[in-house]
């Protein structure tokens, strides 16, 4: 199913490891294996991408780059990557910032943090975008809100519908109150597309938080989460902080926020692909009166 | 002032809070309360009132003055609830063609466990959709602290002002000493490198006043703000809408 020959850049979804962050990631003996961070089965690579990335003895979900999200998504041979020009720069000239981005881009093969294209699923034409979370925990500096808001434009004036798959620790700090104004700019553009009457779904995927759960994840017309997903604005560990207590289990997770009326469905990773593509359908043609 | 002096001069007891401001250039203000689906936040203040003569909604983040208030006001960090209810005021603006003016002094959006079960990141994300496209002049002036995601929400403004000693920040300079360098003693380095003085945003293009804190702040202020909202009221709502989206959409543009 994976055919990493479909993306113009060449890419190998092998070499993204799913989770960067202390304590999601998986003690890598060889690079054959992963040790799943909940059940401490020891699995193999082929085998854990093979099941979408779901661990198969206890149904953890390691996380999964941009590139294998659109792939999966996507029909095959149809997604055209849009703006890989756009790069971040350093507008702050902030302290070891230029390190860190060729860290990030060498770990996550990726130029930035969010992955545009367009592609289509089952048939459907859709603008696409998710985000990676091996570069810098998917966060928001001005190029990631700038190719973010280069989509929704493109959509709004193509009548595309866009689905989008988010992961983020927030706004990016090494670009200071510059990161923070991508959150008004993406919401801009969100409304723009949604007033040119567009679908936009959006799936939440674990973490996403701060300045991206704040802008355009939580617009969408239709807010999908992968179970277990952690989404919030304010990170656990600055909550538990701020009211010197525990928080309870399953806190801000998906279960949770789709108890609490915030978003639509969980969805398993495996339904995801239908039920994007079947809520694109039921959009498609116009008004059903 | 380097960044640090000017972080503990916008954090300092005494400072002037966004009822001050209400009080000083809103003649008239009558308070409106709630957001008419959970609650009514003490943490922001909204009504109507006059400025100049002329009608606005006038809607500000208040911290409280002495320790009673601040604990009722819970030092001007708002629950959802309170975004809900600043954005209610808007709407109203807007059906009625009234401007909006506010004034902003928050550490940031409140981080506890009922702001974040009503859904913290969804109202403020809300706010910023809302208010970008909304059809009537919008002004914030930022009076002291501009705390992030928290402060945003109040300033997807036509003009965005700022008080010569105010700041504005994605995060605090001690968030950012502590998660990025792992050492809260870095605060200082964290103030500078983070950008966030008057001086630092206009320069940066995020701000288009510097608002000098003198003994004539609140006359100045007051003819300022009559003398911009007379001119964009000149607009009409769709040029007024398409003018802030462009005026934000070219921060960090490629294009």
């Amino acid at each position: 199913m994976l055919n990493k020959a479909l993306f113009k850049k060449p890419h190998n979804p092998l070499e993204s490891d799913p989770g960067q962050e202390e304590g999601k990631k998986p003690a890598v003996p060889g690079e054959l294996c992963v040790k799943c961070p909940a059940c401490g089965a020891l699995l193999f690579q082929d085998e854990l991408i093979e099941n979408e990335r779901i661990c198969p003895r206890c149904g953890e979900y390691f996380r999964m780059g941009a590139r294998e999200r659109l792939l999966r998504l996507a029909d095959e041979g149809s997604f055209t990557e849009l703006f890989s020009e756009i790069v971040s720069g350093d507008p702050l000239e902030f302290p070891d910032y230029r390190a860190k981005l060729v860290k990030a881009a060498q770990e996550s093969g990726e130029r930035e943090a969010v992955v545009c294209g367009r592609g289509r699923v089952d048939g459907m034409p859709a603008a696409l975008f998710a985000m990676d979370p091996g570069f810098m925990l998917g966060s928001m500096g001005t190029a990631l809100g700038e190719k973010v808001t280069l989509l929704f434009e493109l959509a709004a004036k193509e009548s595309l519908p866009i689905v989008g798959f988010t992961v983020s620790g927030g706004a990016r700090m090494q670009e200071g109150i510059l990161s923070l104004m991508q959150m008004a700019k993406t919401s801009g553009a969100v409304r723009l597309h949604s007033d040119a009457g567009n679908l936009y779904i959006c799936v939440l995927t674990d973490p996403t938080t701060g300045g991206v759960t704040a802008s355009f994840a939580m617009e969408a017309d239709i807010i999908l989460a992968e179970p277990r997903a952690l989404v919030g604005f304010a990170g656990p560990r600055v909550i538990e902080q701020t009211i010197r207590q525990k928080l309870p289990e399953g806190f801000q997770r998906a279960e949770f926020l789709l108890e609490k009326g915030f978003v639509d469905a969980v969805v398993p990773r495996s339904e995801l692909r239908r039920t994007v593509a079947r809520l694109i359908s039921l959009h498609e043609g116009g008004s059903a009166l | 002032m380097n960044a640090m002096e000017t972080l503990q001069a916008a954090r300092a007891a005494g400072r002037p809070t966004g009822a001050d401001f209400i009080a000083n250039l809103v003649d008239g203000f009558v308070e409106l309360h709630g957001d008419r689906r959970f609650g009514d936040d003490p943490a922001v203040v909204a009504g109507i009132g006059t400025l100049s003569g002329r009608p606005v909604t006038a809607i500000a983040l208040e911290k409280g003055h002495d320790t009673k208030e601040k604990l009722a006001r819970n030092f001007g960090s708002a629950h959802p609830e309170g975004y809900r209810k600043a954005l209610r005021q808007m709407k109203l603006a807007e059906k009625f063609h009234r401007p909006v003016l506010c004034f902003v002094d928050t550490a940031g959006a409140y981080c506890g466990m009922e702001a974040e079960e009503r859904g913290q990141g969804q109202a403020i994300a809300e706010n910023l959709m809302e208010m970008m496209w909304l059809r009537v002049p919008v002004i914030s002036v930022l009076i002291g602290e501009g705390g992030s995601g928290g402060a945003l929400a109040l300033a997807v403004a036509s003009e965005v002002w700022m008080l010569e000693n105010a700041v504005y920040s994605v995060i605090s300079p001690e968030g950012c000493a502590s998660i990025l360098w792992k050492d809260p003693a870095k605060v200082k380095e964290a103030a500078e490198s983070l950008r966030i003085t008057a001086a630092d945003l206009l320069a940066l293009g995020v701000i288009e006043r510097i608002v000098p804190e003198d003994a004539g702040m609140y006359q100045s202020l007051r003819e300022e703000l009559h003398g911009a909202f007379s001119a964009l009221c000149a607009m009409d709502g769709e040029a007024l809408a398409e003018a802030r989206y462009a005026r934000f959409r070219k921060i960090g543009g490629s294009r």
